[in-house]
């Protein structure tokens, strides 16, 4: 069939299976967005920022775990979307990024809003393409979702000249890929499969250790499968926060920097420790030299170059986390392998009652971490997901909330972007209807992208804004008060500027504002009930700080803040550990 | 531990590959030695031959990284003792009338070539492996060196021998 590159494009994404198009026009995208206007069976949202349409559809592939497409003018509109791309290749994210470019023949010219984004996105994109024939058109685009979706996930860039959607070509999707250099492996090996099972049969103290890369493959049921077959105890990352639901009793918290005591000591006293789809980032392994270093270490992930990259590992295994961890389940059930951590766990439910996560919550001080807590609580028989901006906000939210769904936990890891919170739950919104969508935001952060409230409101996609006002870049200032003698450079906001509520107003959102503890729950009903978007502007503590807190580059298990407990050398006195290590 | 690798490396003969590979090595910190790049025998393929000196372990993520680019088909990391490098260089090395037949005697000793003849220049082409052309260079240092051009490195494994498997 004849038909237009710009026209070529739109029928590929349709073919693709592409929902939902997050865009923002410019010159060189005319033809495009011109066929996208008979696009029926694609959602387009208009944004505000280019930025924003990257992290809605890094939100959108988060909640559903499909990509959506992004398509920007060049220049400008290509370079805004870098942060957003950056975010997503650090997380693993599914998407497909399309820019306009200068037409062919000026490509190189310093011509008007020309900027060279396949070489500015080499190092933050799994691959990008400048497609100069229009003919090629469907075939890069197949293979764009193609390599975004599969292996480990990321951002595909795919930048088309002006000239390119103009030009007239035959359509023709193709059947099969030719992708030479791309094989992602699936299954483990075998062998490594059998001694993973056999180390996890015998290890008094096991832990998992699951990390996004369960989210992305799915592998949430068998995960659990593992775990309580073994009556293995689970921690996750931040970005496997929801692969293992927080409320079972084998959960035992988030590790690393800002990771509960009893969570970080279990990783320090493990004999044997279980990594699924993780990449033991420095947040989480603090001083490497000291971390899980009692432990056999079994590591799984569809990314071979992950496996010993900063970790050397006893057991790797390169394979499909889903099908890795069921081949483990059915090994240890040939083996007819029994549970042998109930001693472990009474010690891990000892350290988990002796060392809480804990805050002080002085009378009448509205306190972050306590409205967290409540919306967790009047969140409870509600779908929900939860969406955070980055700083202590994002901090708390890991720590106070208990996600117990996949796909239902939103939240930047790897770049750590302002920002993204907002942008993120317009996606989320879109990729699950039917649930409330929360964003825990600090003051600082959510204007980084606040242009994004007319978004939610003109598409009515009614994300709820929760604001931890602390008038500071806390996180900044936290360190500033921990490490720099408390001389707070260039971290200091305003808790009344802007007035949040007259923000939330003015972009025609329901707006609320709480300084008193007793209001919270109020406030909270009103918003979650609220048919639109809805923004809450809560004047917590200001300089409250989040514990407990590993020092940048010290030992997990040496933690500042909290309830004092020494480290876990001393704990290990104890008769009950006594009694289970002989 | 510190060593010189040879890196052979597979890519789809595309636009933009070359500037994908040598990035990542960029990126990562590591200082390329010499860089040589044609297509192969098919030719939809290029051979991008690589030195490139560094910590082993970090050099083996590089090579891991590598793989993960989509455009390449294939790494091996040439062991010294089962390849056959060459390098091609072009010597412009001074040589007054008096002193020319001196130069002449020592491209023929390495037997390479005089290519070009100037008033007081000769130009050689040499090849031949590394400490060929390092013990080729000393000497010639000694007549003062104009300006030299080098290929870079490119290298193959050797064949198979005789009751050797296919690994
Ligand atoms: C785009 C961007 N710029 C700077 C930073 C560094 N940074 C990390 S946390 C933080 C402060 C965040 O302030 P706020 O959103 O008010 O959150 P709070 O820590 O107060 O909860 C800053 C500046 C960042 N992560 N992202
Ligand atoms: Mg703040």
């Amino acid at each position: 069939m004849k038909m237009t590159g710009a026209e070529a494009l739109v029928r590929s994404l349709e073919n693709a299976g592409v929902e939902v198009l997050f865009g923002y026009p410019g010159g060189v995208v005319l033809p495009i967005f011109d066929a996208l206007y008979d696009a029926t069976s694609i959602r387009q949202i208009l944004v505000r920022h280019e930025q924003a349409a990257v992290h809605a559809a890094d939100g959108y592939a988060r909640v559903t775990g499909k990509p959506a497409a992004v398509l920007v003018t060049s220049g400008p509109g290509a370079t805004n979307t870098v942060t957003g791309i950056a975010n997503a290749y650090m997380d693993s994210i599914p998407m497909v990024v399309f820019t306009g470019q200068v037409a062919t023949p000026v490509i190189g010219t310093d011509a008007f809003q020309e900027s060279d984004i396949t070489g500015i996105t080499i190092p933050i994109t799994k691959h990008n393409y400048l497609v100069k024939d229009a003919a090629e058109l469907p075939e890069v685009i197949a293979e764009a979702f193609h390599i975004a979706t599969t292996g480990r996930p990321g951002p595909v860039l795919v930048d088309v000249p002006a000239d390119v959607g103009k030009r007239e070509i035959t359509y023709k999707w193709p059947e099969t890929l030719n992708l030479p250099g791309y094989k992602p492996t699936f299954k483990g090996h075998a062998k490594m499969i059998k001694q993973a099972a056999q180390l996890i049969s015998k290890a008094r103290k096991p832990l998992l250790y699951a990390g996004g890369g369960v989210l992305s493959a799915g592998a949430w049921k068998e995960l659990k499968e593992l775990a309580e077959l073994m009556q293995l105890p689970v921690v996750t990352t931040l970005m496997g926060k929801g692969a293992f639901p927080e409320d079972h009793h084998l959960f035992v918290g988030m590790p690393g920097m800002h990771g509960a005591k009893y969570t970080n000591y279990s990783i320090t006293e493990t004999d044997l420790l279980i990594a699924v789809g993780v990449r033991f980032d420095d947040r989480v392994t603090g001083k490497l030299a000291a971390f899980a270093t009692k432990a056999k270490i079994i590591h799984i992930d569809v990314d071979p170059a992950e496996i010993g990259k900063n970790k050397a590992v006893d057991v790797p295994i390169v394979g499909d986390a889903r099908y890795v961890l069921s081949e483990i389940v059915a090994e240890l059930r040939k083996m007819n392998a029994e549970p042998r951590t109930d001693a472990w766990m009474r010690v891990i439910d000892d350290w988990r009652a002796r060392y809480p996560l804990h805050y002080h919550h002085p009378d009448g001080v509205l306190m972050p971490q306590h409205v967290i807590e409540r919306v967790r609580e009047l969140t409870k028989d509600r779908p929900t997901v939860i969406c955070t901006e980055v700083g202590q906000n994002q901090m708390w939210a890991c720590q106070y909330t208990h996600i117990r769904e996949p796909r239902t936990w939103v939240s930047s890891g790897g770049l750590g972007t302002m920002g993204f919170g907002l942008p993120a739950a317009i996606g989320a919104q879109l990729g699950r209807p039917g649930y409330l969508v929360v964003d825990i935001a600090g003051d600082g952060s959510i204007q980084m992208n606040s242009q994004e409230m007319a978004t939610a409101a003109i598409e009515k996609l009614p994300v709820k804004v929760v604001i931890l006002n602390n008038g500071y870049l806390g996180m900044v200032r936290q360190w500033q008060e921990l490490f720099y003698d408390r001389r707070y450079s260039s971290s200091t906001l305003a808790q009344d500027c802007p007035d949040f509520v007259k923000l939330a107003e003015a972009y025609g959102w329901h707006g609320a504002r709480v300084t008193e503890p007793g209001d919270v729950d109020a406030a909270l009903t009103a918003a979650f009930a609220h048919d639109g978007p809805a923004l809450i502007d809560f004047r917590v503590s200001r300089e409250e700080c989040v514990y407990p807190m590993v020092a940048p580059g010290g030992s997990i298990d040496e933690m500042l803040g909290g309830i004092p407990g020494g480290p876990v050398s001393e704990m290990l006195d104890g008769e009950l550990l006594e009694e289970v290590w002989e | 531990m510190q060593h010189k690798h040879t890196l052979s490396v597979l890519v789809e003969n595309k636009p933009g590959v070359l500037s994908r590979v040598t990035s990542l090595f960029a990126r990562r910190g590591f200082n390329i030695d010499s860089l040589a790049v044609g297509v192969t025998e098919d030719p939809t393929l290029s051979r991008i031959t690589i030195v490139v000196g560094g910590e082993d372990t970090s050099l083996e993520q590089v090579a891991k990284q590598l793989h993960k680019l989509i455009n390449v088909i294939k790494i091996q990391d040439l062991d010294p003792h089962e390849m056959v490098d060459r390098e091609l260089v072009l010597f412009k090395v001074n040589a007054p009338p008096d002193r020319r037949h001196e130069v002449i005697e020592i491209a023929n000793v390495f037997r390479t070539k005089v290519v070009d003849v100037g008033k007081n220049t000769l130009t050689i082409e040499a090849t031949g492996a590394g400490e060929k052309l390092a013990a080729m260079e000393d000497l010639l240092r000694a007549y003062g060196i104009k300006e030299v051009a080098r290929t870079g490195r490119i290298a193959l494994s050797r064949g198979l021998r005789e009751g050797q498997a296919q690994g």
